[in-house]
This record gives structure tokens, C-alpha cells and sequence, in this order.
């Protein structure tokens, strides 16, 4: 069974095409770039409509498959931002009916999630999901996904670009605040909030932003910055980790990126006896072949939705969602 | 050293008075040492073991003197990140509660919540009310035995999300009773707080409307 997965919850408009044995044929995405600023919802949403056929076409031509092989449609149906989401929404539709194949929505943090574990064997891992637009700690628990703690606020990817634009790095800002960090020297204290299980970014980001204003240097501003956010998402994951004593971890989103996030994270889990997982960069980041997969996860596995059913879902939690697929097998 | 729980932040040994602290004297002491993180650089490791280890020891004093029954802390170690405890003999409530006759449950959970209460109105939020933190000892008392995510917080928004929190973890470990333990918190916490309960228990409500809790069928965002 083949299965066309859409991705468009935010700055990527994706297309991956994965067959039921567990193979990805193509995964090809465009990212929408702001001219200034952060993401416009309605422009990113334009972008995708703009991209969607050269996207499809490039996804169909590099899998080496013919449209008419599809058997399943699968699209991000939340969370995100409303405009890109109904982007990808109605390509999936028109895509669905003119082909006449079945159609699923997919939870965007959960096929985070499920690419992660179809690629690197983890089998069931505490998944720290981090990016631009979230911030997550994700372990299956009681025939669920569970949030075991998320930001209060803003997300750690969010809090990372609005400081480096703040400062007057280019964007995306992650790559540049990682390397100005290397050279950072001494640490600055910053506010470092964990509420329980939950975190708290954007006082940690003005107070950088302010402190830059006031003549901090700024290879010492990253460091700190980079410390601080990582050391409270560390700290939030190894609970979980004790919690529901589960030995693996996987590490994923945008921001998966940064080195020393991965090494915080593997110490971590070293001293918790727990296995460390990091899908390629290819598949952390947002793109179409995980909305596929979890596309055909849910398909095999029941999960049958008529074209009104597919609305989209902004803020479509990762709890709400039935995963049929982890129950069968543990 | 007997090696008691293991958790993320901390170790806890539960050792003999007299080895600890005062050859003179008896009993057993629990010892909670805050361990160092090695992916934390250890300015900050220190700056939070060093803050989480002295608000504890000040939460336990505080807890006490506003009338809640708490281990009384003999040392408050800032370089070894320690804290010596009294060990509160008695069984934890998550254990017992559910095997507990009607009249005595309703009983302890109006005492658990008439203590939260006291919290309250002394400024503290617990962070991490369930009965596993909870001991019951033999005299009858509740004793609360971690205040590791306490802080001193009067807001509204605290207070309601301390209820929240016990009130989920009694859905989560008593769930054949959660609705009429958590009633009964409430009946306590009410007496003890006053008339501003009603603002508090509202507010609890209002935080499971909020996304994270709602159910699937309440929702309306199509």
C-alpha cells in the first residue's frame, strides 16, 4: 500500500510518499521564508497553495510512482496555524476524491513522533519534540500519547529565533546563536522557570533581549541562553523518564538540530540507563513522509474518515488522539 | 546508607539519627541529597540545587508553623546539597486510602484538605500534591512530606492549580473514589480557607476548560 502524506501546519509545505513495508520513497517539502519578521499566517498559506502541484509533482517523480498507484491520502489536520492547515486540508481532499481513496487526518506532533520511531527502532520512547512552534514531552501511557509537560508560553525554537532577530542575527537563528554559543565564555544567570512538569520561555527571552540592550556580550548571551532553555527541557524530560520508567529517549522538531541539546540529552539519558534516539535531520524537521506513515498506521488499523470529517484542528492536542496502532502492540 | 527512592532530582536515604548527626541520639533521619547534573554547566547546577535545597528546608518550617504537620529538618547542608529529616513512620496514603471504610476516608480527606488550606493561607503552593507525598501516621496525623516543587505563591492561579493537581492524581491512582475524595478535600479545604474557597475551587474549573483538559466532546473549534 502506498500512502501520499501532506504536510502544511506552518513554514513547510511537504509531500512524502511511504509504502506498508515501512519505506520511504520520497519526501520532498518547500519552506516559506519571511521577507522580515516571523511567519505570516495568511503568506505562508499562499506560499503552499502557490507550491503545492511542484511539491506533488517532485514527490511523485522522486518515488517513482505513478499518482494513479496511491492507495491512501493522508494530510497534517492540526495542530498549526489555521491557513497553511486548510491549505494542505484541501489539496488532501481534491486529492482523495479525484483519485477516490481513502482519506486520514493526522496529529502533526504525534507522526513526529511515529517517523521517529519507524526510522530509528525506538520502540518506546519519552520523545522530546521541539521546534519553532513547539515545545513537548511526549510518552505513550494508558492507550494514549501523554503530554508530560509543554511550555506555558512560548516554544524553545520561538524563544531562540526572537532572540537572534532581537540581536540582529539572520534567520533562522537557531544555527547562529549555536555557533556564537561556542564561544560564549561565561554564564550569565538567566530566568530559568519549570513549573511542575511545564516550562516557561519568554521571560528567558526578554531578559536576554534586555541584557543584549545593555551592552552583554552576546557570544556569552547565546551560551547562557542555549544553557538555560536546554538544562529546564532536560530537566522536564528526565522526569518524565523517572515517571513512567521507560528506557528509551528520542529527541526531535526543528531544533533537534542543535549539537549540544544532543548532548545534554545523552548524558541524561545515560545517567537514567536509557537508550538515546535522533531521527536523521531530514525527518525532525516538518515534511510530508511522517504524515504518511502515520497516515498508514492509522489506516491499517481501523481508522476510517468520510471528507466531512476532515476538518482541521488548530490546536488539536496530542492527548485527544486515538492511536489503535500502540495498543494492539505493545 | 539505605538507598530509598531514586528520582530525578534527588536520592533519599533513610539512616540512623546517630550516624548522620549526634552519636547521643536516636531514630531514623531521611537524608535528601539534590545530585549534580552533568549536562547542566554547573554554575547553574549549583545556583538551582544550591535555591531548591534552601527552599525546601524554608517550606517544611513554614508548612509547620502554619499548622500542617511536615518533618521537622535538622540539617540544611548547602554544600553537600542536603537536607536531614525526620523519617515519618506511618503509611502512605496513596496505599491506604482506597481500602479505607466511608467514614474514615471522608474523614482523612477533609483533614488533607483542611491542611492544604492552611498552606494557602500561609502563601504556599505544595506543587505536587498526591498521596504518594502523603503520610498517615498511627497518632492520625497527615504529614506532607515533599515540598520539592513548593513555592511561596498567594496567587488564585497557583492555588487552583495545587487542587487541580491533587484532585487529577486522585483520578489517576483512586479512581473508583476520586469524585467523592476530592469532595471531601473540597468540604476540608472550604472550612478551613473561608468564603474565598468558592474563587479558589472556581478557579480549578476554569483550568480544566482550558485546552489541555478539555474533553473531546466539549470542544468546538470547527
Amino acid at each position: 500500500m502506498l500512502c501520499l502524506g501532506i504536510e502544511g501546519t506552518a513554514h513547510t509545505f511537504g509531500v512524502g510518499i511511504v509504502d506498508s513495508s515501512r519505506k520511504i520513497l520520497s519526501n520532498v517539502s518547500r519552506v516559506y521564508v519571511p521577507r522580515k519578521g516571523g511567519i505570516h499566517p495568511r503568506d505562508a498559506a499562499q506560499f503552499h497553495a502557490a507550491n503545492a502541484r511542484s511539491v506533488l509533482d517532485g514527490a511523485i517523480k522522486a518515488a517513482k510512482v505513478e499518482i494513479s498507484d496511491i492507495d491512501l491520502i493522508s494530510f497534517s489536520a492540526g495542530p498549526g496555524l489555521g491557513p497553511c492547515l486548510r491549505t494542505a486540508a484541501t489539496a488532501a481532499r481534491a486529492l482523495a476524491s479525484w483519485l477516490d481513496v481513502p482519506i486520514v487526518s493526522v496529529n502533526h506532533c504525534i507522526a513526529h513522533v511515529e517517523i521517529g520511531r519507524l526510522t530509528e527502532g525506538a520502540r518506546d520512547p519519552v520523545t522530546l519534540y521541539v521546534s519553532g512552534g513547539n515545545t513537548q514531552v511526549i510518552a505513550y501511557d494508558a492507550g494514549r500519547y501523554r503530554v508530560f509537560g509543554e511550555t506555558l508560553d512560548i516554544p524553545v525554537g520561538n524563544c531562540i529565533d526572537v532572540f537572534a532577530r532581537e540581536v540582529g542575527l539572520p534567520q533562522p537563528g537557531g544555527p547562529h546563536v549555536e555557533r556564537l554559543a561556542r564561544d560564549g565564555k561565561k554564564y550569565i544567570q538567566l530566568p530559568y522557570v519549570v513549573k511542575g512538569m511545564d516550562l516557561s520561555f519568554s521571560g528567558l527571552m526578554t531578559d536576554a533581549v534586555r541584557r543584549h540592550q545593555a551592552g552583554g556580550d552576546l557570544r556569552d548571551l547565546c551560551f547562557s541562553l542555549q544553557e538555560t532553555a536546554f538544562a529546564a527541557l532536560v530537566e522536564v524530560t528526565e522526569r518524565a523518564v523517572a515517571h513512567t520508567e521507560k528506557k528509551e529517549v528520542m529527541l526531535t522538531g526543528g531544533v533537534a538540530a542543535n549539537s549540544r541539546l544532543r548532548r545534554m540529552l545523552n548524558l541524561m539519558s545515560k545517567e537514567q540507563g536509557a537508550k538515546f534516539y535522533v531521527p536523521p535531520m531530514e525527518l525532525c524537521g516538518d515534511q510530508g513522509a511522517m504524515i504518511a506513515w502515520t497516515g498508514i498506521l492509522a489506516h491499517r488499523h481501523g481508522v476510517k474518515q468520510r471528507l466531512e470529517d476532515t476538518m482541521v484542528k488548530q490546536r488539536w492536542r496530542t492527548d485527544e488522539v486515538d492511536v489503535p496502532w500502540r495498543e494492539s502492540r505493545k | 546508607m539505605t538507598l530509598i527512592k531514586k528520582g530525578a532530582e534527588a536520592n533519599l536515604y533513610l539512616e540512623d539519627f546517630s550516624d548522620v548527626l549526634y552519636p547521643s541520639g536516636a531514630g531514623k533521619v531521611i537524608v535528601k541529597h539534590r545530585i549534580s547534573k552533568l549536562y547542566r554547566v554547573s554554575q547553574l547546577d549549583l545556583q538551582l540545587r544550591e535555591n531548591r535545597t534552601a527552599l525546601e528546608a524554608k517550606l517544611f518550617a513554614d508548612a509547620k508553623v502554619a499548622g500542617v504537620p511536615s518533618p521537622a529538618v535538622y540539617e540544611i547542608d548547602l554544600v553537600g546539597m542536603r537536607l536531614v529529616m525526620d523519617f515519618i513512620e506511618g503509611k502512605q496514603v496513596k496505599v491506604i486510602l482506597s481500602s479505607l471504610r466511608p467514614a474514615a476516608r471522608q474523614k482523612l480527606c477533609r483533614l488533607i484538605g483542611k491542611q492544604i488550606a492552611r498552606l494557602h493561607k500561609a502563601g504556599i503552593v505544595h506543587g505536587d500534591l498526591t498521596t504518594s507525598n502523603m503520610i498517615l501516621t498511627p497518632q492520625g496525623k497527615v504529614f506532607f512530606v515533599d515540598f520539592g516543587l513548593g513555592e511561596y505563591n498567594p496567587s488564585l492561579e497557583a492555588r487552583g492549580v495545587d487542587l487541580h493537581l491533587l484532585k487529577r492524581a486522585l483520578q489517576s491512582t483512586h479512581f473508583n473514589i476520586a469524585e467523592e475524595s476530592y469532595r471531601d478535600v473540597l468540604t476540608g479545604y472550604t472550612r478551613e480557607f473561608g468564603e474565598d474557597a468558592d474563587k479558589v475551587i472556581e478557579r480549578v474549573e476554569e483550568i480544566e476548560k482550558r485546552g489541555r483538559y478539555i474533553q473531546k466532546e466539549e470542544r468546538a473549534w470547527h
